[in-house]
């Protein structure tokens, strides 16, 4: 493994926590924040016929989560391409090759990644 | 048609569908059989990931829960659902680069020692088996209800078409069934919801319409009006909790890291042919899910509304038919205690215990108990699971909605029963055999414990269903804390701390295992009678308790690690590998590749 490859992998991988603390920060203040230590006072605003609180428990909580999982999607896919990690050059080989292609690298799994920077 | 031909009908039909596909898509690898070779798109595997998610449990049960808990039913809500972020960021995208069949796979490869793989086997199987047992026992309700077959008919039935498509097709064939089953399952609970919703408020959307005012020209939202009816008969506020915040807290926790460490949602993601795909997949099947969690709460507050009306103080010898039928069930029952001839719904139990009927009938024509009556004023008992499958007959929708919600149960259950056979028979005939005891096995053997093990699987589950074993309800609090306080600690570590070793993760492993069911069996089995918030530890329930385990685990786990060596290099360089999603190749590949010493 080359030490540029090395760096290039720790780079990747900080930014890859630092994304997914986020969102879990995010995660974490709308289920169990507004939904369950806040919910209380939260109650007290309504929002159409809810009580805020409650709606957050029981709808707005699920809304958020299945946004958070696809900006990881969005944000992880253009991590992976601007540390030159992703998949893509898998594309460009035609199925049943591809299979094949894999194989042979098996024995040396790690030799073609450098190039790609 | 009545509702029972056309009960047959569907259920005919969606059963003939499966078993077409089954045959469809047989397999013919231990590749196939385990991950479908690692060839579903995302959008394929994320439907097929909410249809094994959403069991019996979801579809049956959780609105029928919310609707008699109200507020303290988010638990379940957020709980099931907040799982899968934990599942998309922290583990699925791993797991998949990782790329191999099983959740032990990983665990005893991570930790390069076949103690860890043996402990991560007994945990998946303990846990796939608890979660089986209810789903056949949903299979048997929905039959005896509206085909009125015997419930062991029912079962037998059941039993054979998951047997075969199960063991016939494999993941594969398991994968692309689950897709149809989505389908149905998620038509079935959107119809009458929509209906009611439409009933009820006006508006066809129920998620809006739950925040609605109601259509009867009152002006009132419906939740208000839920709020009073609830309050005026001693059950408090709808919308407002009885939990105690902290108890709230961890049971939601419990549940969602529960959800992220089940090996049956797990195995999912190494159906897809890439890392990108998994991650993409996790989503879809947020989605898929997020449909069906975002209407149950609208539907347990429509139902809970109709009931009330419907029901309080109404005559008996005028209840609409429904309210005799599951009568007849065993799931409702009405004890005169005034004598009026009416029924009287308020807070408390209306007798102890589930109704054991005699075989006389009272003056109103009621079945008679020989129940010890309590002395307050509720005369009414109704099983929470009937809500969702009562609620068009309460609301008077339709013959057909009534039988398709009867197809989309079964759905729901085969669905979740054949996601967890296969777990189990892959543990058996992959970790436990050929990784452990008979390492020199040929893929075909294998393929043939496989199906051997799938088979045996299924006649214990199905043993379960006809004679359900009273400990149900109370073992799933276990499955969800055994998955929160075991699995999950274990994987991200693996995932995220390079440092950690066998001998940590073993014994992290082995004290969030022993104090969560230390914990759950005590107040469960040992001394019920103090399962008592005033016992609890620091007011955590015992369906709570997984969430403290987990950071026990953490803690002992890391301390351990830190005073023991080091992993070996090979295992660093394979940490590093499975961060990255470069070059994930299809789990089969992998497979090939030895990294363990």
């Amino acid at each position: 493994m080359s030490d540029r490859r090395v760096l290039n992998a720790e780079a990747y991988w900080t930014e890859n926590i630092r994304t997914v603390l986020l969102l879990l920060s995010i995660w974490f203040v709308v289920s169990y924040g507004m939904g369950i230590l806040f919910a209380d006072e939260l109650d007290n605003f309504r929002f159409f016929g809810f009580r805020l609180g409650f709606w957050m428990a029981q709808q707005g909580s699920i809304f958020t989560f299945v946004i958070l999982i696809f900006v990881y999607v969005y944000r992880m896919n253009r991590l992976d391409h601007k540390y030159g990690v992703d998949e893509d050059r898998d594309d460009f080989v035609a199925d049943e090759d591809y299979y094949h292609l894999e194989e042979t690298d098996d024995s040396s799994p790690d030799d073609n990644r450098g190039e790609k920077k | 048609m009545d509702v029972q031909t056309l009960t047959f009908i569907f259920v005919g039909v969606t059963f003939a569908v499966y078993i077409g596909i089954a045959i469809w898509s047989r397999a013919g690898s231990t590749d196939e059989c385990y991950v479908a070779g690692g060839g579903v798109s995302p959008l394929a595997n994320g439907m097929a990931t909410a249809a094994d998610w959403m069991s019996a449990a979801s579809f049956i049960s959780m609105a029928g829960i919310i609707s008699f808990v109200g507020r303290d039913g988010s638990v379940y809500l957020m709980g099931w659902t907040g799982g899968y972020v934990l599942l998309a960021l922290l583990l699925a995208p791993y797991l998949r680069k990782f790329g191999k069949y099983t959740i032990p796979d990983f665990v005893g490869d991570r930790y390069y020692s076949n103690v860890a793989r043996f402990v991560a086997v007994v945990c998946a199987i303990f846990v796939s088996f608890t979660y089986v047992a209810g789903q056949m026992r949903g299979v048997g309700i929905v039959f005896s209800r509206f085909l009125e077959v015997e419930i062991t008919t029912g079962v037998l039935i059941g039993m054979t078409i998951v047997f075969f498509y199960a063991v016939l097709g494999g993941m594969k064939g398991i994968t692309y069934t689950q897709v149809a089953q989505y389908c149905v399952l998620i038509f079935a609970f959107m119809v009458p919801a929509i209906f009611i919703s439409i009933l009820m408020t006006g508006n066809p959307v129920p998620q809006l319409g739950f925040g609605s005012v109601l259509a009867d020209g009152s002006g009132t939202y419906l939740l208000d009006k839920l709020d009073n009816l609830s309050a005026e008969l001693g059950f408090g506020a709808y919308t407002a909790g009885k939990k105690s915040t902290i108890d709230v807290f961890f049971i939601t926790a419990a549940l969602m890291i529960g959800t992220a460490g089940l090996p049956h949602v797990i195995v999912r993601f190494f159906t897809v042919p890439k890392v990108r795909d998994a991650r993409l997949s996790a989503g879809y099947a947020l989605v898929f899910i997020a449909i069906l969690y975002t209407t149950a709460p609208a539907v347990a507050s429509f139902a809970r509304v109709n009931l009330i009306q419907t029901v309080n103080n109404a005559q008996y010898a005028e209840t609409p038919q429904w309210f005799k039928n599951w009568e007849d069930t065993n799931l409702i029952a009405w004890v005169d205690k005034n004598k009026d001839g009416k029924i009287q719904y308020v807070a408390g139990k209306a007798f102890a215990g589930k109704p054991e009927f005699t075989a006389g009938r009272g003056e109103s024509g009621e079945r008679l108990l020989f129940n010890e009556v309590n002395g307050n004023g509720n005369e009414l008992y109704i099983d929470r699971d009937i809500m969702v499958l009562a609620n068009p007959e309460i609301a008077g929708l339709p013959a057909w909605v009534i039988a398709l919600v009867a197809a989309g149960g079964l759905a729901a259950a085969l669905s979740t029963a054949a996601g967890l056979l296969l777990v189990i028979s892959a543990s058996i005939s992959h970790d436990l055999m050929k990784k452990i005891f008979l390492p020199t096995i040929t893929d075909k053997q294998e393929l043939m414990f496989a199906r051997f093990s799938a088979a045996l699987a299924i006649s214990i589950a199905g043993y379960f269903g006809v004679y359900p074993p009273g400990f149900v309800a109370q073992v799933v609090a276990f499955a969800f804390g055994l998955a929160a306080s075991s699995f999950f600690p274990v994987i991200l570590m693996g995932i995220f701390s390079k440092r950690m070793n066998k001998e940590g993760a073993i014994s992290g492993m082995i004290t969030g295992l022993v104090f969560t069911a230390g914990y759950i069996i005590y107040f469960k089995f040992v001394n019920p009678s103090a399962n008592k918030p005033e016992n609890w530890w620091f007011g955590i329930s015992p369906e709570g308790i997984g969430t403290l385990g987990m950071v026990f685990n953490f803690i002992v786990a890391t301390t351990v690690s830190r005073l023991s060596p080091e992993p070996p290099k090979e295992v660093q360089a394979l940490v590093d590998n499975i961060r990255i999603p470069q070059g994930a190749g299809s789990a089969y590949h992998h497979h090939q590749r030895k990294i363990s010493g």
